[in-house]
């Protein structure tokens, strides 16, 4: 199990290194950084001062080295349209981005599962059916659209909620929450449901899927060749042989939730680190989109690791084969 | 040309469904009908857009900004002109916009796909057939790529191209970036069903004997090799040119996609937003119902037809 | 006369399908006693297992029961509803498997599997329980039961898991087991080993067992009676030696001299000409009359008279004369 578990750890570590590369290649070859940083009075000797300087003048392993050395002690540069450490602005942004993420996530999984095992369970009931097809609209639903539609709900004609901004927040020092004011989890309902729904969607499909899978197995006939009652052949026998293969997704959607909050934080004018990212691209503020892509891959493959170790407590099958070797 | 024998080849997957199972299907399943239906209607507007639109919303001679927020089927104020969806801020008739923003929309979303899927079979034949180094860096991209949201990717590439772009260029090439980022962003799934196939079918009888009597790799990968996994990647076209559209509509809604010179259905929408507090609702939800329709029938189609290419599931 | 453990009248299955309906199951009647085991040998497709899924209340929609009616032990069971159903799996009717690699739930310790199953469908204890879960273990075979109980289903061998997946349909006493397939998946040494595990336990708790199989080793082995199915219908009944010996359906005759056990000295195997019909083109009249040597214009008009507790579903059974 050590084994695999470092072997997982080093790969992950080879995907960041592959990311930083495609990082650093952005700092490097797109726009001219010496173009970015001086203005248009400028002088041969400004240019070469500032290559030096930036150690332009070094070969590429060395400058590589170097990006990755800044990057682990969180220093991205500054900002072109903020003209701030971008490591200041992601960290003043980020607890917006992960407080909206993390109720949406939390909503999405709860009833993404609760309606996929109700959908395998009933699968011809007429509930189920009519559940699966507002399933496949809001596949096809873009998250975009989601929300404009709840805003005009919700907000215009109903006035109920705001449309825009966190509302109050609570400045804890570190981390300003939104959880602690009436105003703050007010504003957070219409965007935790429009970022939460596609994932829930998404989940519920699965997990449906899967179930049905697992409920054509031999061993689920055996339990029932035995009289089981149906609530311990669905949850006890089905229901966590679905796990198995669902968490890993779950696992890779709540990294997707973080990449999607981008489109929800820009319909609600969320100020996430999202909505940022966007407004980096359309500024084609490199530092920023730099520093975004390595904290977002940093998340991800953290994720993915946290995923496949969670793997062992729920197999067995997966921690006796690994052990054995060792 | 002479005809060298060589052991019959199965017949390939696509044209066993297509002759049994598949019509019987798709005449017996009214979702797959309606949804063919609609998609057709959608396209062949799109593609007649000159003709049925009242006007070219984006030639300035034919705007009047008098007729500036005029609700459908209102005559307008001060022109008395009347409009079947209404008109939008600039004057701009809602439904020729839709007409030539769906154009936009389609022809990013099939170029994207079609892009993707040249990327994808070429790689994935090439890694299945060649092994080896070759596929070890063509599946490893594919992993660390899948990795990450296609979304996140789209966006990421279409800002370096933005960025590698001359400032002066950066509208015009707008669609064509966006092309290239949806493309690039979406081949990893068909690389991945055409390498397995091809790992299949590489050690059959009939490739071997094909490599046997002197075929070039190329021959036999087009020829033999290919269609036996077009059925899936049919069924992946179909699923990603849904996902393609809303990929491409998210973008331009977000502001980093089509630009309001060739605004396409996410960018009306953009620009429809903006009135929704001031009660003039047409300029978005037109649009956004069009888009709606045209996601939800090609995913519907999508659905339908990996359900009857895939017996395993009924 | 002692009343049968379950007794099979006149069963018919049938499957809607979108060419019309099909009966793997036409019009089969046997019974069986108490700690007797009666082989059902058939081809695959015959119906043997999907007479043994009827019984048990497991057919897969669309598959239902169309005609007949099973009892068991003196009651009527074809026409209960699913809880009643359910209350008699496992408590009245156990069932093993073919595959014991993928019978058991993977996730689950073999003990709580077995406790599981004994909370259902006894009044016991949990500590009760899990006491009887090591002992059914040990029944069964298993070194070092008190220890194995926690183990997992992949910490033990293909013919150790079918051990387990027999003290699971045993652990409630069932008066009848339903094995289908029990050794087919299974390594040939083991499958002696299994056949007489099944064979011991049955006849000293008096368990009525269908097993069904296509091995004529294992009926000869381990059965009291056998019923050979072919096309969905009973084809012959009857006790092991007599039809082994001395088959009277023309089929059993064909299908024991294609055995390479039961033509053992001669030179070479029999083939029946031409392949079992599919359960959608079955023949009019007798549903072997195609590949029948001894077919007459009757056979291929009126079906085959049903075989009562002794004899074959045939016009013109083959004589006796050579035993007598």
């Amino acid at each position: 199990m050590l084994a695999f578990i470092i072997r997982r750890i080093g790969q992950s570590i080879l995907v960041l290194l592959i990311v930083g590369l495609v990082a650093f290649s952005m700092f490097n070859f797109v726009g001219d950084p010496i173009d970015n940083m001086l203005g248009q009075e400028r002088t041969a000797e400004d240019i070469e001062r500032l290559r030096i300087q930036l150690g332009l003048d070094q070969p590429f392993p060395v400058q590589y080295f170097k990006f990755l050395q800044e990057a682990v002690q969180g220093n991205f540069g500054v900002s072109y349209r903020q003209g701030r450490p971008v490591a200041e602005i992601l960290l003043e942004r980020a607890p917006a981005t992960l407080e909206l993420a993390a109720v949406s996530g939390i909503l999405a999984i709860i009833f993404g599962i609760a309606l996929g095992v109700f959908t395998a369970i009933r699968r011809n009931g007429v509930l189920a059916n009519i559940v699966m097809s507002a399933s496949l609209i809001g596949v096809s639903l873009p998250t975009f659209l989601i929300g404009i539609l709840l805003i005009y709900v919700f907000s215009v004609e109903l006035g109920w909620l705001p449309s825009f901004g966190r509302g109050d927040v609570v400045d804890l020092g570190w981390w300003r929450t939104g959880f602690l004011t009436e105003s703050g989890l007010k504003a957070l309902i219409l965007p935790s449901i429009t970022l939460g729904l596609y994932q829930m969607t998404l989940i519920m499909r699965l997990v449906r899927s899967e179930m049905l899978e697992v409920l054509r197995q031999d061993y689920i006939r055996f339990a029932r060749a035995r009289g089981l009652k149906d609530r311990a052949v669905n949850f006890r026998h089905a229901l966590k042989n679905t796990m198995v293969p669902v968490i890993t997704v779950i696992g890779l959607q709540l990294g997707a939730i973080i990449a999607f909050a981008i489109i929800t934080e820009t319909v609600f004018q969320w100020p996430g680190v999202g909505l940022l990212f966007i407004n980096a691209i359309q500024f084609v503020d490199i530092p920023v989109m730099a520093a975004y892509l390595m904290l977002i891959s940093v998340m991800f493959v953290g994720i993915n690791l946290a995923v496949d170790i969670l793997y062992f407590f729920i197999d067995p099958r997966l921690r006796a084969d690994r052990a054995g070797g060792h | 040309m002479s005809e060298i024998p060589v052991p019959v080849r199965p017949k390939s997957r696509l044209r066993i469904a297509l002759e049994s199972d598949v019509f019987f299907s798709f005449r017996r399943s009214p979702v797959a009908v309606a949804s063919a239906v609609v998609v057709l209607i959608l396209v062949l507007s799109a593609v007649f857009a000159p003709l049925i639109a009242t006007s070219n919303p984006f030639d300035p001679a034919s705007l009047n900004l008098m007729n500036g927020f005029t609700p459908p089927m209102q005559p307008n104020a001060f022109t008395g002109e009347t409009f079947l969806l209404g008109t939008d801020d600039q004057g701009r008739d809602v439904y020729s916009t839709i007409l030539y923003g769906m154009r936009i929309s389609l022809f990013v979303g099939a170029a994207a796909v079609a892009f993707a899927m040249v990327l994808g079979i070429t790689l994935g034949l090439i890694s299945g057939y060649v092994g080896g180094w070759t596929e070890t860096i063509i599946m490893r991209t594919a992993d660390v790529q899948l990795t990450f949201p296609s979304i996140l990717v789209a966006m990421l590439i279409f800002g370096i191209a933005k960025g590698v772009t001359p400032v002066e260029y950066r509208d015009q090439m707008a669609i064509w970036v966006l092309i290239l980022a949806i493309g690039l962003s979406d081949w990893v799934q068909f690389a991945r069903v055409v390498r397995g196939a091809t790992l299949v079918e590489k050690n059959k009888e009939y490739v071997q004997a094909a490599r046997l009597i002197g075929r070039t790799p190329g021959a036999i990968m087009l020829r033999h090799i290919l269609p036996n996994v077009l059925s899936p990647v049919l069924v992946i076209a179909t699923i990603s040119l849904a996902l393609a559209i809303i990929a491409e509509a998210t973008l331009s809604f977000l502001g980093v996609g089509a630009p309001p010179t060739q605004p396409s259905l996410g960018t009306l929408i953009r620009i429809g937003q903006g009135f929704l507090f001031s009660g003039e609702w047409w300029i978005l939800f037109f649009p956004a119902v069009t888009l709606l329709a045209l996601a939800l029938s090609v995913n519907l189609l999508g659905d339908w037809l990996r359900d009857a290419l895939n017996p395993r599931l009924r | 006369m002692v009343e049968p453990v379950l007794s099979l009248r006149n069963l018919s299955v049938e499957i809607p399908t979108r060419h019309g309906i099909v009966k793997p199951v036409d019009g089969v009647s046997y019974d069986i006693g108490a700690g007797e085991i009666l082989g059902v040998v058939g081809e695959s497709g015959a119906g043997k297992s999907m007479a043994g899924n009827a019984v048990i209340g497991l057919l897969n929609p669309p598959a239902h029961i169309a005609a007949g009616e099973i009892w068991l032990k003196g009651s009527r069971i074809d026409n209960l509803t699913g809880e009643a159903m359910r209350r008699l799996r496992g408590k009245e009717i156990g069932m093993v498997f073919q595959d014991p690699l993928t019978s058991l739930n993977p996730l689950l310790r073999i003990g709580d599997q077995l406790v599981e199953t004994m909370l259902t469908h006894l009044d016991i204890s949990q500590s009760d329980a899990e006491k009887r879960a090591v002992s059914a273990l040990e029944e069964v075979g298993i070194p070092g039961a008190a220890e194995r109980v926690n183990s997992y289903p992949h910490e033990f061998s293909g013919g150790m898991r079918q051990r387990v997946v027999i003290a699971l349909a045993l652990c409630a006493e069932p008066s009848l087991i339903i094995a289908d397939e029990p050794t087919t998946a299974l390594d040939v040494s083991v499958q002696a080993q299994i056949i007489a595990l099944l064979r011991r336990l049955c006849r000293e708790r008096g368990t009525a067992v269908m097993l069904i199989t296509h091995d004529m080793g294992v009926i000869a082995e381990a059965t009291d009676r056998m019923a050979v199915m072919y096309a969905g219908r009973l084809a012959e009944l009857g006790p092991v030696r007599d039809v082994l010996s001395h088959p009277q359906h023309p089929y059993t005759h064909g299908l024991m001299a294609s055995t390479p056990l039961a033509s053992a000295g001669k030179s070479r195997l029999h083939q029946i000409p031409g392949a079992m019909p599919r359960l959608d083109s079955v023949p009019e009249g007798c549903a072997f009359n195609p590949r029948c040597p001894y077919t007459t214009e009757k056979c291929r008009q009126a079906p085959a008279p049903r075989p009562e507790s002794t004899s074959a579903a045939c016009w013109y059974p083959l004589a006796r004369e050579k035993a007598s």
